[in-house]
């Protein structure tokens, strides 16, 4: 067959699958090709190639492979991988040449098995189907207990038909045709019930809130505290439980009240802070005084004021000591503090049983104040503490005055740092008073003796040999020198060293001495006031004053001012306010003002404002009126051109020296 | 204790003043010298205006708290004093 051509081969191949048709066998066919072959020899087809012998000798391989010719041999698949087409290494060889779904089942397999299942019940159902159910209710009677013919009746004729019925099933269960009864029961179906419970659903409430970064602050804020009380494990301090929601308001309150106050004085607000008198200009070198706010407390009505004191650390505070001047009428006093951002109402108020007199604020414990009553004792005030007894007092046994305390200040802490402040009586003892845990500790610092009154009295008794002391004040920078004046109108400047004699003696005025102060800046001057009419400025190395002001009505207070060596301040019995400035003119004030409405009220006391222009005046009803300084009042010296002006308090002193001096030279001349 | 008491009735007694109400940190009037329904809708109203403005306070600076707050309007003033839990609202005319 090898030698066979190949259209030969293909023509073969095709008679080969014509035969297999008809189902003929194999050696059939090989006749039928050996016949054909005979054939060849005789006939040729006429398109046959026409080939050589030696190309029709030529032999020609047939390999048998199992690959399939037409399978594809280049199949690329995207390999999402690699990102790239991929030639697929193994291509599937399998051909298919033909596939038919069939619908032969085994018979054993469970398909087969469930569709006889099907076909079995189908027959029989179709056959007795109603006959059956007629069957099953007779049954369920039976079930009840019936007699046994109408069972067996009912049994016979179950039974005929259950033989019906499983014929068509299985094989046919042989039944006794006579009584044969079959029994069934159903037990009693007990009927469903269904039952189901609701419950009541969680309550829910929804929740939202922003978080902010103060909102996060917050909470890291809480921790810490938490932190940290776990740390101190500290002792539950009992707190004060506020019952009442309205009690916790209490500083929301005062804000509000002042608030309420500002609209309400909102003009006088707005004078305190910005108003600046523009008419100073043309007025050469007067100045005026603009009334602000007006302080009265209902309660103070009928007591005068007797001392006024700013708190050296709140600005806007001051303190208001009220009593009486006059000796017949003594009777109740009150400490009030008021602060100029409310001026309807105080921030504090403490009655007392006896009028006061003087008062002095600690200037580094702001909450420390010092009180000197009519009845000669001393009391410490704590601001702090809510009660309105005052935390210390002194009392006879404790070395109180015999006469009303005149002047009262603070001192600096002593060695064992105790507050201490110094007193002056009319009984002639400048004491000190030193806080000692829970008392008041007195030291007598010098007792005024009457100078140069030597001469025995009447019946030999001795005169008495005390003055009255009715004011003194402290050297700003040397801490041991001190003034003292008297009810005799001398001043004495004594030093705490020496308790018997005093440093000097000044013949100061012909009545008592309401006031002495040192000067603010100027170490050597210190000014003087009297009921005399005079107000009295003095070095303390010239035993004459420098300057001499009469003012024409007794002089209740005098103040320097804190901005400028040359400028103070006098109150007058007649309600007028004088204010000076030396370096403007020496021998008259720059301004003259009534600040009360009526004459009869008498102006008590005096005090400039640390560090805001104004200045608050008492009288003699227990009202304090504040005033604000115009712009020539607080004249700073004018600067030249081109040079920074200096400022400080060595630009005071010397403002003072040179007025000094100018004085001294024609003295000197004269002399 | 009461000092509360005795600064609220100063400050109703103040002129031009119109009304205080305390209302508590919810935005529920507590006590109030106006009457119901101005009271429930100033208290409303405000509260949110007053969470708005500590808000923002806040938010610029958490070390930082709102003290006050004033609305100025023509016809009259209201004043506004939050606290940790409750504000104080003050409604004044000034010019009364």
């Amino acid at each position: 067959d090898r030698h066979l051509s190949r259209c030969d081969t293909k023509i073969n191949v095709i008679v080969h699958f014509c035969d297999r048709k008809d189902e003929d066998d194999g050696t059939e066919i090989g006749e039928g090709g050996d016949e054909w072959m005979h054939g060849k020899t005789l006939i040729k087809p006429p398109d046959q190639l026409d080939l050589t012998e030696a190309e029709l000798k030529e032999e020609f391989t047939r390999i048998l492979t199992a690959n399939n010719p037409h399978a594809p041999q280049n199949i690329v698949r995207y390999s999402f991988k690699e990102r790239s087409y991929k030639p697929i290494s193994s291509v599937d060889q399998l051909a298919v040449h033909f596939f038919l779904e069939g619908n032969l089942l085994h018979r054993d397999s469970d398909e087969a098995r469930r569709q006889k299942a099907k076909q079995g019940l189908p027959d029989e159902k179709a056959t007795v189907a109603l006959e059956c159910d007629v069957s099953f209710f007779p049954q369920l009677q039976a079930a009840g207990g019936e007699e046994a013919g109408d069972v067996e009746e009912g049994g016979g004729e179950d039974g005929a038909h259950s033989v019906d019925s499983k014929t068509g099933k299985k094989e046919q269960k042989l039944t006794n045709q006579f009584n044969f009864s079959e029994r069934a029961s159903q037990t009693l179906n007990n009927p469903l019930r269904e039952r189901g419970c609701q419950t009541e659903p969680p309550p829910r409430a929804s929740f939202s809130a922003t978080a902010n970064q103060w909102e996060i602050y917050d909470v890291y804020l809480e921790e810490m505290q938490k932190q940290e009380k776990n740390k101190e494990k500290a002792k539950a301090v009992p707190k004060k439980e506020d019952d009442k929601v309205i009690y916790v308001l209490a500083k929301v309150a005062k804000i509000i009240e002042r608030m309420v106050n500002q609209n309400t004085f909102d003009d006088i607000a707005q004078d305190f802070r910005y108003f600046e008198d523009a008419s100073d200009e043309f007025r050469e070198q007067e100045g005026t005084l603009l009334p602000l706010w007006k302080f009265q407390y209902d309660q103070a009505k009928r007591l005068s004021v007797t001392a006024l004191c700013w708190n050296q650390s709140y600005k806007d505070l001051f303190a208001v000591g009220l009593g009486s001047y006059d000796f017949t009428k003594q009777g109740r006093g009150m400490l009030v503090f008021y602060s100029l951002k409310n001026s309807t109402y105080p921030e504090y108020n403490y009655p007392t049983t006896s009028g006061i007199l003087c008062l002095d604020i600690h200037p580094d414990r702001p909450y420390l104040v010092a009180v000197g009553f009519y009845d000669g004792c001393v009391a410490v005030y704590n601001l702090k503490e809510e009660r309105p007894e005052p935390v210390y007092k002194s009392s006879s046994k404790s070395g109180k005055h015999t006469d009303p305390v005149w002047q009262v200040r603070w001192q600096k802490d002593d060695m064992d740092n105790h507050q201490n402040f110094f007193s002056v009586s009319s009984d002639g003892r400048v004491v000190s008073w030193t806080l000692v845990k829970s008392e008041l500790v007195f030291t007598d610092i010098i007792k005024l003796s009457l100078v140069g009154a030597v001469s025995e009295g009447p019946e030999g008794v001795p005169p008495p040999t005390m003055a009255c002391g009715t004011s003194f004040d402290f050297h700003k920078q040397i801490n041991y020198l001190f003034l003292v004046g008297t009810e005799e109108g001398k001043i004495h400047k004594c030093s705490k060293a020496y308790s018997s004699q005093f440093l000097e003696t000044y013949d100061a005025h012909n009545m008592a001495v309401d006031a002495v102060k040192w000067n603010q800046f100027h170490p050597k001057v210190f000014i003087s006031c009297s009921s005399d009419w005079t107000v009295k400025i003095w070095d303390h190395t010239i035993r004459t004053p420098v300057f001499i002001f009469d003012l024409n009505a007794a002089v209740g207070d005098v103040a320097w001012s804190p901005y400028s060596s040359t400028v103070f301040a006098a109150v007058t019995a007649d309600g007028k306010v004088h204010v000076f400035d030396l370096g403007i003119n020496k021998y008259e004030a720059i301004c003259q003002q009534p600040v009360v409405a009526k004459k009869k009220t008498k102006l008590t006391h005096i005090e400039f404002n640390p560090v805001y222009p104004i200045i608050i005046v008492g009288d003699d009803r227990g009202y304090v009126t504040s005033l604000k300084l115009s712009p020539n009042l607080r004249s700073k010296p004018k600067e030249k051109k081109g040079q920074e002006l200096p400022r400080g308090p060595e630009v005071e002193i010397a403002k003072m020296e040179k007025l000094l001096s100018l004085l001294r030279e024609p003295e000197n001349s004269k002399a | 204790m009461a000092e509360v008491e005795e600064t609220l009735k100063r400050i109703q007694s103040q002129k031009g003043v119109q009304g205080i109400i305390i209302v508590n940190a919810e935005g529920i009037p507590i006590k109030t010298t106006l009457d119901n329904s101005s009271t429930v809708q100033y208290a409303g109203l405000i509260h949110q205006s007053v969470m708005k403005a500590r808000s923002t306070v806040r938010d610029i600076d958490p070390q930082n708290d709102l003290t006050f707050l004033r609305i100025r309007s023509k016809k009259n003033e209201i004043m506004i004093a939050p606290d940790k839990d409750y504000f104080l609202i003050v409604i004044q005319n000034p010019s009364d």
